[in-house]
């Protein structure tokens, strides 16, 4: 893709294992049909009729809830959580090469590693998605779920309207956020080299000294087989 | 319009069975006609305008040009039985001095109804009769009186089998539905009716609007009547124009069981339509929940100076100042009001009206019954009028929209100009 990129050596690395593949996938799909039922819920269109909108995303959002629950397991047992550990350094050369670099086709300033496969930004983002907007939009999602069992709870203080309105706030940002993310993944070494490597588990990259210790995982007992 | 100085074609049906004049007793369970309910021949017939009598020997009432011949005392003295749907329906199917005229959900339809129609009395389903829903306890018969809730508890047959069952939920249960169905957690808010009976008048037309105001058009010098395209009359010199529909799609009301009323007494605002009664209950009200109604429109005459209903002389002898005799609304009005002992200024006009009737029988099949989009919608839907409850599908938060979309157009926008931006730096340097 660019002058620069093409004179280095490529080497492919096993960035995602077959759960991480195969739980992006599920999550995304389960998203998407999240957003076009949720959205004909909330009155914004007319597609499948509001039953089935309704229904198919009272039961998709609760499979999502299930499915989250095994993902926060894996992600906790693997140690891949550290790969979500919000960092300030190279963050400004990050931004810079988005906004500028990429154009001037120079290289990405922290290439993808096994041992850190998100960039400052990237780490920012996922870790705001995961642990902040993602849980807030279930969290929204099963009360809006559970409305008529809320005076059982203790729960009789929450709003509705509330409610509602945080879980259809949430849904924007979700899609705000799909719409930058399968942007962001064009601009790999080629338009399809992120999305192979999401399908595959193997991504061709740079090949590059530029991993710093800090952006290592550090490897614990939790993920054998690496090495 | 109201009873006083109309009692003798009144209480043909309403309680003053016998009545004579304004002494009668109206508390004496005395005067109450013991056959009209019970007798099983079906020749057990009142003259329209006999205070609930039948005729002594045939008599023909000009009203509907039909001659009344005196009952078989013997024959039907000894039919007696349980009442049945045509022993009820005598009274309650032609409220309002005919068929299809006050309920639109009973009218003489409902004697031999089809599943299609009822499916609870249907004759080629549960063939239920009145008094299986309306049950007696010493004649006291299981209802509702505008004042008074038909229930208060919310009890089914399964708690106790001696319960009343004249609530859906006496023998359905609060959660009828399968285990699971979103319905069932509807039932805290919306009554069974709203959703079970899509549509009232569904085989005979029912008058949605009376207006008085029209009255007193001659013919050639002569009262006359005039049939519409349903085969319903549309005007009648007598009583002014109607309008007759089908397939009625309820309005739909908080509802605790409870309905008020205008009384002649009380003043009326007559710069916009007066509503003479109204369902009582809101959203806050835990017994109250959403019913579907029937809204009778009309034109009538009120006091322009005392700012009341006013209640005309319909119904009399020749000489009397009866509107149904002079056709003179003012000499009808004073003698009316003079008889009911209420004051009249002697200036009237006319006010629109509404009246609303609860929508409760003619419940559907269940595969007819009302769909989510049909309330869940934010166009034209059931629950338009219905406020202080947030329904999915029709209440979003607009607000929330507008930044929404604003932030997914802004999200576009910024990777399509992005995109843009590399393909034009690759072809530079390619190029």
């Amino acid at each position: 893709m660019s002058a620069n990129a093409t004179d280095c050596k490529m080497v492919n690395i096993y960035l995602y294992t077959r759960y991480e593949r195969f739980w992006h996938w599920l999550q995304s799909a389960l998203i998407m049909i999240l957003l076009v039922t949720g959205f004909e819920t909330n009155g914004i269109y007319t597609l499948l009729g509001f039953k089935a909108a309704a229904e198919i995303h009272n039961f998709v959002g609760i499979t999502w809830l299930i499915a989250f629950a095994f993902f926060v397991f894996w992600v906790f047992t693997t140690g891949e959580w550290r790969q979500y550990i919000p960092t300030t350094k190279k963050m400004l050369l990050v931004v810079r090469y988005y906004v500028y670099g990429i154009f001037r086709g120079e290289p990405h300033p922290v290439p993808k590693r096994r041992e850190a496969k998100h960039n400052p930004l990237q780490r920012l983002v996922y870790l705001s998605l995961a642990a902040f907007l993602l849980p807030i939009q279930m969290l929204s999602g099963l009360l809006y779920w559970s409305y008529n069992s809320w005076g059982e709870w203790g729960l009789g203080w929450l709003s509705l309207p509330v409610v509602a309105g945080v879980h259809l706030a949430g849904g924007f940002a979700i899609l705000s956020f799909l719409i930058v993310h399968i942007y962001m993944i064009t601009t790999g070494h080629s338009l399809g080299a992120h999305t192979r490597a999401m399908i595959c588990g193997w991504e061709e990259v740079e090949e590059r000294e530029s991993v710093e210790e800090w952006e290592i995982k550090p490897r614990g007992r939790s993920t054998p087989g690496e090495a | 319009m109201s009873i006083q100085s109309n009692e003798a074609r009144c209480t043909s049906c309403h309680i003053g069975y016998g009545w004579k004049d304004k002494n009668f007793d109206f508390k004496d369970a005395s005067k109450v006609d013991c056959l009209v309910c019970h007798e099983q021949t079906g020749t057990y017939k009142k003259f329209p305008a006999g205070a609930g009598n039948p005729v002594k020997e045939p008599t023909l009432f000009p009203g509907d040009g039909i001659t009344y011949l005196p009952p078989e005392w013997n024959k039907v003295a000894q039919s007696v039985g349980r009442p049945t749907r045509d022993n009820c329906g005598v009274c309650h199917f032609y409220g309002g001095g005919g068929d299809m005229v006050k309920h639109g959900d009973l009218d003489s339809s409902m004697h031999k109804p089809n599943k299609a129609l009822d499916v609870h009395m249907a004759v080629d389903g549960r063939n239920f009769d009145c008094t299986r829903c309306h049950t007696t306890n010493s004649h006291q018969v299981a209802g509702r009186i505008y004042s008074t809730p038909a229930a208060t508890a919310r009890t089914t047959l399964a708690q106790d089998d001696l319960t009343p069952r004249i609530t859906c939920e006496s023998c359905h249960t609060a959660t009828p539905h399968k285990p699971g169905v979103k319905a069932n957690d509807h039932t805290d808010k919306v009554s069974c009716q709203s959703c079970h009976i899509p549509e009232f008048a569904r085989a005979l037309p029912t008058k949605m609007r009376w207006d008085w105001s029209t009255a007193g058009k001659m013919k050639d010098g002569k009262p006359y009547k005039e049939k519409g395209p349903l085969g319903t009359p549309v005007y009648d010199t007598q009583k002014g124009n109607f309008v007759w529909e089908k397939n009625v799609r309820p309005a739909y009301f908080w509802y605790n069981g409870t309905i008020d009323a205008v009384s002649l007494k009380d003043p009326i605002d007559p710069t916009k339509p007066v509503a003479l009664n109204w369902p009582v209950g809101s959203p806050q009200d835990p017994n109250a929940r959403i019913a579907p109604f029937k809204i009778h429109t009309g034109k009538q005459p009120y006091d322009t100076v005392h700012k009341t209903m006013l209640v005309p002389h319909l119904f009399g002898p020749p000489d009397s100042d009866a509107y149904w005799r002079k056709y003179d609304w003012q000499l009808a009005l004073a003698s009316g009001m003079q008889k009911a002992g209420l004051p009249y200024s002697g200036q009237f006009d006319f006010v629109e009206t509404s009246y609303v009737y609860p929508t409760t029988h003619m419940v559907a099949p269940k595969e007819k019954s009302v769909s989510c989009n049909e309330c869940h919608s934010r166009e034209n839907g059931r629950m338009a009028g219905i406020k202080g409850v947030y329904l999915p599908g029709r209440d979003g938060n607009r607000v929330i929209e507008v930044l929404g979309w604003a932030a997914v157009l802004g999200s576009l926008a910024g990777v399509l100009l992005h995109a843009l931006g590399r393909a034009v730096s690759r072809r530079r340097k390619e190029g």
